[in-house]
């Protein structure tokens, strides 16, 4: 083929390919249209696989048209920051307490009235009512049997500094959930004390991880013997691969340990809402019977409203005897990174 | 250095005489109908430097210092740059090894060799690096993302250097041998040299390519600067550290770009007649060299190419999430071919006018916009895509959340890609030609269009298919800027991922693999001119 005739090709077909994609554009105008009418525009930081079906028996029942844009709690919340007044989002329904605490912070949540805050114990939601949390997730332990019996895991993370577990343990601390804990470390024992820790298990030779799904890959491949994650990641690659599937078991520490901290997925309703009721309805929905029973039965975290109960492969909320900490006092998240990387682990 | 010389002998009577003389870059002020569009361009590409510098300096100077002066910011550095010259040159190595089986030697299943040598640029390096860690759990870091990454990213040499080696013009090596070189020595100091600037514009691109990766190397647990970036934004909502860090690698991309287009030097390779150059005899190996030839060939495909399929297959096998959606699966992988293919067309549109102004023109403006081109290659999706977010809410409400300003983010990461193709197709075609064009009374958008692009027009095709194909495997920018609803391959595959869905997640990663694999096909189809190097 010569030259020419190829560019006429290339050209041809990359005109077939534009018009193509503009027709495809169309459609998404289109689409686009329908969601700008759409009833309520819903930001989540949670995976679609897990809240999509409870997301959808809400447009069912309520007849609304709900368009939600799925990416990670983190870059939907830089991103919520980016947009600032302009967002389009009218919910924010994220995956970890600290996400909804530095929206909060700048301002872009409106209140939340009393009824719906009072359906959730307070320690789950924020003291000004900015954001509620929908269901709770509990920090475990993972460990792998073949290397420590279970009576051998400790029942407490302040142990992991010892030497027995030098390059053993395995911790993902960019993530979240593990600096919401250690900022619950940093109000129950104090910042020294949280200070020393991180630095002991640094000089410990903690292995560090990108996720907890990293984490508990790497309990379960025996790479180390315990891991720091959060509950439902375990239930999750029993409901993939089979209990017998995976080698990896879970403690839950208990005893007020910083270790056993709960904290929540929750939601927040964007303070430029022009959609501020069916925002409501939404939050109102996800802390009703059915969605709490959703969440406890599929994604096996935490219901967090009265008289719904927790799968009953979980040990009840009530017997996990976290320690005692409200997680709105979780918001100091710059000083707890900044001492995640003084340590030398991010 | 006697390279340019070396390159570009005239030596008379061969079609393959250059026609342009030495002064084929010129010093006169380009055409607006070249620098207007070239501007743009740079501008676009420059867009997230500026979001950059905002939000690096938004709490004054001293804090934006402060992060810079950290021992941790220049251990980052230096770890980056390890990475990235360590894969550029083993990529280098592998590349062209398998460049010059293919092209130049008689190794049977020589097409079957090169079709392999380019398919591991349809295996997404985030994917690959996820089944590498899930059979070798222990695998170190830096070693891991090394293997990874120059797997994943060495066809950017091979390709174009497969084409160089296709395209030079044989008498060189001949007078070479005829004056008494061995084979060896000519091929080290004769063939290599002469296509070295596909070499190094290859390589250029799997350097930017390591320094902005994030997928592979956090799942390989290489602390890197680009993952450090990553996980501040995506973690610490405190814009500062992310954006100061972010800075830095511009800065550090563009010393590397600035590098690389000091070592192209001013050579220039355009000769006439592309039609009529002649082809290179074949080397024969041997049986020990055939043999040994067919096992590196192997051994590069096994791991490039049949290992990630193994991997993917197992998904299947191992989890229990196993579930074809056909409906979800079209729908995704239609709207991933349409915004790939808006991205690749802007991409090339944007890159012509950078690319034929950095052959035709020298000075200061010239090399300031072709730098600019690259200013946004290194730098991780992330920090382009809330660039983007940043100035669309601000001045182009409209488009925000549309199909248009993902393309033009795809633009903005992969401008590079397409700029080297344009401008290593448009420097085999004579400056000579368009004089002629437009003595005859052409315009210089005419002389542009009817003969430069005419000749360079398989070339720039060629960028076009490459810059389409990395659109493809694109997630960070696709998932913040996409449409609301809109899925892609890669943010479906995500999206599975994410919870450990392996099995669901295998048919996109798998449609992914076999989607990118026809373009890649395509590139290997015709000899091409990606980074330097002739076609016939």
């Amino acid at each position: 083929m010569t030259s020419r005739h190829l560019l006429v090709a290339a050209t041809a077909a990359a005109l077939a390919l534009s018009l193509a994609a503009c027709g495809d554009d169309d459609a998404g105008a289109e689409e686009t249209t329908e969601e700008s009418t759409a009833s309520l525009v819903v930001y989540s930081g949670r995976n679609e696989d897990l809240v999509q079906p409870i997301i959808d028996r809400f447009a069912e029942e309520t007849g609304m048209d709900v368009a939600v844009r799925y990416a990670g709690t983190g870059e939907l919340a830089a991103q919520l920051l980016e947009e600032g007044e302009r967002t389009e989002a009218d919910v924010f329904f994220a995956q970890d307490g600290g996400a909804l605490g530095a929206i909060a912070k700048e301002g872009l949540f409106a209140e939340l009235p009393d009824e719906t805050l009072e359906l959730v114990d307070e320690r789950f939601r924020a003291d000004e009512g900015q954001w509620v949390g929908v269901s709770g997730r509990a920090r475990v332990i993972a460990y792998n049997p073949d290397e420590v019996p279970e009576e051998e895991v400790p029942r407490s993370v302040r142990e992991l500094t010892d030497p027995r577990w030098s390059g053993e343990v395995g911790i993902a601390p960019t993530n979240a959930s593990f600096e919401a804990f250690v900022t619950g470390l940093r109000v129950l024992d104090g910042d020294d004390a949280a200070r020393a820790w991180l630095e002991g298990i640094a000089a410990n030779d903690v292995q560090i991880f990108d996720n907890n799904n990293a984490v508990l890959d790497a309990v379960d491949n025996a790479v180390v013997s315990l891991g720091l994650i959060n509950h439902y990641y375990w239930y999750e690659r029993v409901a993939e691969v089979g209990e017998d599937g995976i080698t990896a078991r879970l403690v839950f520490p208990g005893g007020g340990d910083p270790g056993a901290l709960v904290n929540v997925a929750g939601v927040g309703v964007v303070a430029t809402t022009d959609a501020g009721e069916e925002a409501q309805q939404f939050v109102d929905f996800l802390l009703g019977e059915e969605a709490q029973q959703y969440f406890a039965e599929e994604t096996k975290e935490y219901p967090l409203i009265e008289g719904v109960e927790t799968d009953a492969a979980l040990p009840p909320l009530d017997e996990l005897d976290p320690p005692e900490i409200d997680l709105s006092d979780l918001d100091t998240l710059a000083e707890t990174q900044t001492m995640i990387q003084e340590a030398g682990l991010s | 250095m006697a390279g340019p010389a070396l390159t570009h002998p005239p030596v008379p009577g061969t079609p393959g005489a250059r026609g342009g003389g030495v002064a084929s870059r010129r010093r006169t002020r380009p055409p607006a109908v070249l620098l207007v569009p070239a501007l743009v361009a740079a501008g676009v590409a420059l867009l997230p430097l500026v979001y950059l510098a905002v939000r690096a300096f938004e709490r004054g100077p001293e804090v934006a210092f402060e992060i810079v002066w950290q021992e941790r910011t220049l251990r980052l550095v230096l770890r980056s740059l390890l990475l990235a010259a360590v894969v550029t040159g083993l990529c280098l190595v592998v590349g062209v090894s398998l460049a010059w089986l293919t092209s130049r030697t008689r190794v049977p299943f020589r097409r079957l060799l090169t079709v392999l040598g380019a398919l591991p640029l349809a295996v997404p390096s985030y994917v690959a690096a996820y089944i590498w860690v899930s059979f070798f759990p222990r695998i170190p870091p830096f070693a891991g993302s090394v293997l990874v990454l120059t797997l994943c990213t060495y066809p950017y040499v091979f390709l174009p250097v497969r084409a160089a080696l296709q395209g030079t013009d044989p008498a060189l090596e001949e007078v070479a041998r005829s004056l008494g070189r061995g084979r060896w020595r000519t091929v080290l100091t004769v063939t290599l040299r002469q296509v070295r600037p596909a070499m190094a514009a290859g390589g250029l691109l799997v350097g930017l390519y390591v320094l902005s990766d994030f997928g592979a190397v956090s799942l390989l647990r290489f602390d890197s600067l680009t993952r450090v970036i990553y996980t501040s934004y995506r973690s610490s909502f405190d814009r500062t550290p992310a954006a100061v860090l972010g800075l830095v690698l511009v800065l550090v991309t563009i010393t590397i770009v600035w590098a690389e287009s000091r070592s192209r030097g001013r050579a220039a390779q355009a000769r006439l007649g592309t039609g009529a150059a002649r082809r290179h005899g074949l080397v024969r190996l041997g049986r020990g060299g055939t043999a040994l030839a067919l096992l590196w060939a192997a051994v590069v495909a096994g791991l490039g190419v049949a290992f990630p399929l193994v991997g993917l297959a197992r998904w299947l096998v191992v989890g229990s999430s196993a579930g074809f959606d056909a409906t979800r699966v079209v729908e995704a992988a239609g709207s991933t071919v349409a915004v790939s293919a808006l991205g690749a067309a802007l991409t090339v549109v944007l890159a012509i006018p950078v690319g034929v102004l950095a052959v035709r023109y020298r000075g200061r403006l010239v090399s300031a916009v072709e730098q600019a081109a690259y200013a946004g290659h290194a730098l991780p999706g992330i920090v382009v895509a809330l660039a983007l977010v940043f100035f669309a809410v601000r001045y182009a409400f409209p488009v925000y959340q549309r199909t248009p300003l993902l393309v033009l983010a795809y633009a903005v990461l992969f401008l590079p890609a397409a700029v080297g193709a344009v401008r290593a197709s448009v420097a085999l075609s004579p400056p000579v030609l368009e004089e002629v064009a437009r003595s005859l009374g052409r315009s210089p958008f005419q002389a542009l269009r009817d003969v430069t692009l005419r000749v360079a027009g398989p070339g720039v095709a060629a960028g076009a298919v490459l810059v389409f194909l990395t659109c493809m495997k694109e997630l960070p920018a696709t998932l913040l800027l996409r449409p609301t609803g809109m899925q892609t391959l890669a943010t479906e595959l995500w999206s599975r991922t994410t919870v450990g869905a392996y099995a669901a997640a295998a048919p996109y990663a798998a449609l992914l693999v076999v989607l990118a694999a026809v373009p890649t096909f395509l590139l290997t189809t015709r000899s091409t001119t990606l980074g330097g190097g002739g076609e016939r």
